[in-house]
């Protein structure tokens, strides 16, 4: 049976990390592997008019970054080792988006990396991992 | 390239023509050399007809009349796409896989921070003031009809949008008139050019008047009042607040700060809330005076003793200002909503609804109220004090309030010119084609008199504000007469779609 297992990277070292503990899985298992990275966008913010003209030009930009910057090296990187992966880049929350793609896609277990932020902050923001653990409808993979 | 040179040379003769006025008195001067023009303005569109002996500006009659017209043509749109507006820009409909575009909610939000301001707090003041309580019952009403106004407008600007090959949208009348009236043959093709030409035209004077000069006036005439009236410093130099104001504007405009634009647009609805918080805790703390407040407004509407005008004269404070407040079937709006991701530009239409009843219905009615309650309203007050009617009625609950006031007035009135710069831009661009030349001139002008408005006195201002923002109803609305067979074939094919289940909530609640 072949599973497929998502990734939630951010740039960041603790996201690096979650990409090598699926990727050893998804090496031993022949799993497909998705790279997902999450523009934080909410349907709810204010804008003025002229942001707004600009703004589907502004999001190609952000998706091909997103897509440039961060996801594409590793998805270059582990199909060079032979992997099945996939590169996704959405905009949206990121535990919500997270779980919907995971559900769209058949995941059966998200992987992300811990975040290294301080406990206020986390307290203040909610942490996208302890949302996603309690939200989730598959299993959650955190990663330190 | 001969746009061009009139552009520079009308710059040019702008600046030097300012630059001519002394140092002492500018307030004065500029105004003694707007003013003969602003009323000439003023006074060819609100050329009147008397009705009941009153004299009756045909813009009024023309905009209440469309209201009605498309309210009943749309068989009572504002009434049943009411939740279903609603639903929208909560998000029911909310397509996932175009996350990241501008959605309705953001769409309203926006035109909103345009409409929402000076309007809902001086304006009123002045209806209520010149009309007694009785305008606010026509001004809802206005507001009301209002909505059919906004909904048809707002859905031929998404429909008729452009996208452009950078991937940026814009639409609004200019658009919806070439190329609507276009699609019903090629006599319609010039009338449609005729009339986005003017609608062009006007827009962009509305935008140097009621989107800049007003906003500008009344918030220096706020900072004044809450410094000391006359005896204060700032008095009688408008100019420096001007071009205090301008600098900023600048920097948003020119500079592409685009940090200080997100900024007041994050501050500006914080501010409506608390200004609508306390209008109903003052509402709330009399609220022995309500009934009888609604009873000064359904017989002041009626009555009207003591007005002058009759009811005609209170029924047209009331429409004039509702009409000044939201500016449906003016035009504007069609601009702010149509860069909404939708494939079906009805929806846009439908939460259109919200603009006149947030604006109006809502914000401008809890304005009048605290007026009538506190009885800051006086028929004897002078008729321009404008905001400081708004901010003594407010200072007679919370003496602290006139700051809070001031504050909102400023940014109310900042949001309001990025947004009205940004309509009057497309317009311009629309006129004389896209560079950077005619941009960087429109944008000059615009700061220009954002100066020349902090500098006037109110009244001249504030006619010709009117005069220019209600100018652009005229092709505006014509157009959309002939445009209204469209919406309702967009309408009706949507409704179905909706009524038989086949367009599925994303949300569930």
């Amino acid at each position: 049976m072949s599973s497929v297992l998502l990734v939630g990277v951010d740039g960041s070292v603790c996201g690096e990390r979650a990409v090598e503990f699926a990727a050893i899985r998804a090496k031993n298992s022949g799993a497909k592997l998705y790279i997902t990275y999450i523009i934080e966008w909410s349907q709810f913010t204010f804008s003025t008019a002229m942001e707004n003209a600009e703004r589907h030009q502004r999001r190609e930009e952000e998706i091909q970054r997103a897509h440039s910057e961060i996801v594409d090296p590793i998805v270059e990187r582990l199909r060079a080792e032979g992997l099945d992966v996939e590169g996704l880049v959405r905009h949206g929350h990121v535990a919500d988006t997270l779980n919907s793609l995971a559900k769209s896609k058949g995941v059966v277990n998200i992987i992300l990396g811990r975040q290294g932020t301080s406990k206020l902050k986390s307290h203040v923001f909610g942490s996208v991992g302890s949302r996603l653990v309690q939200s989730a409808e598959c299993a959650v993979t955190v990663v330190p | 390239m001969s746009k061009l040179r009139v552009g520079i040379t009308t710059l040019v003769s702008l600046f030097a023509s300012f630059s001519v006025f002394a140092e002492t008195g500018i307030d004065e001067k500029i105004n003694i050399a707007i003013k003969p023009f602003a009323d000439a303005v003023a006074g060819f569109v609100f050329s009147s007809f008397p009705v009941a002996g009153v004299p009756i500006p045909f813009v009024l009659v023309w905009l209440i009349v469309a209201a009605t017209i498309f309210t009943f043509y749309f068989k009572f749109i504002n009434l049943r796409a009411f939740k279903h507006g609603f639903e929208l820009v909560r998000g029911d409909y909310y397509d996932p896989e175009a996350a990241g575009e501008v959605t309705h909610f953001q769409a309203l939000a926006t035109a909103l921070s345009g409409t929402v301001g000076l309007g809902n707090i001086a304006g009123v003041a002045v209806a209520v003031s010149l009309g007694g309580p009785g305008a606010t019952f026509w001004m809802i009403l206005a507001g009301f009809l209002g909505m059919s106004s906004k909904f048809t407008e707002c859905t031929l600007g998404v429909k008729y949008r452009n996208e452009l090959p950078d991937g940026t949208v814009s639409g609004g009348p200019m658009y919806y008139l070439t190329k609507g009236l276009a699609e019903k043959g090629a006599g319609f093709a010039k009338f449609g050019k005729v009339l986005a030409v003017m609608f062009a035209i006007f827009c962009v004077g509305g935008s140097f008047g009621g989107g800049n000069m007003f906003q500008a006036n009344q918030s220096f005439a706020q900072l004044v009042n809450v410094t000391g009236g006359d005896a204060s410093w700032l008095a009688d130099k408008g100019w420096l607040f001007g071009l205090i104001v301008a600098a900023l504007v600048g920097l948003v405009i020119m500079g592409g700060i685009k940090g200080i634009a997100r900024v007041t647009s994050k501050i500006v609805p914080f501010m409506a809330v608390i200004y609508v918080t306390a209008g109903m805790a003052i509402i709330l703390m009399n609220y022995s005076l309500v009934p009888s407040a609604f009873v000064a407004i359904f017989n002041g509407a009626f009555t009207a003793e003591g007005i002058s005008g009759g009811v005609i004269g209170v029924l047209f404070q009331g429409f004039k200002r509702a009409a000044f407040s939201n500016e449906a079937g003016v035009g504007s709006a069609a601009i702010a909503h149509s860069a909404v991701q939708t494939n079906r530009p009805v929806t846009e239409g439908f939460v259109a609804l919200y603009e006149p009843f947030v604006d109006t219905i809502v914000v401008c009615t809890i304005t009048a109220l605290v007026i009538i309650i506190t009885g800051t309203w006086d028929p004897s007050v002078d008729p321009s004090a404008g905001v400081q009617l708004t901010s003594d009625a407010f200072e007679s609950a919370f003496s602290w309030f006139p700051i809070v006031l001031t504050l909102a007035v400023v940014l109310f009135a900042f949001s309001t010119m990025i947004s009205w710069s940004y309509y009057g831009l497309k317009s311009w661009t629309f006129l004389f084609g896209e560079n950077r030349f005619t941009d960087a001139t429109y944008k000059l002008l615009f700061l220009f008199f954002v100066v020349v408005g902090s500098s006037m006195q109110l009244g001249a201002v504030i006619d010709f504000s009117d005069a220019m923002i209600f100018a652009m109803a005229f092709p505006n609305l014509l157009g959309c007469y002939f445009l209204l067979p469209v919406v309702k074939k967009e309408l009706n094919e949507y409704w179905d779609d909706l009524k038989s289940g086949r367009l599925v909530k994303t949300r569930v609640s």
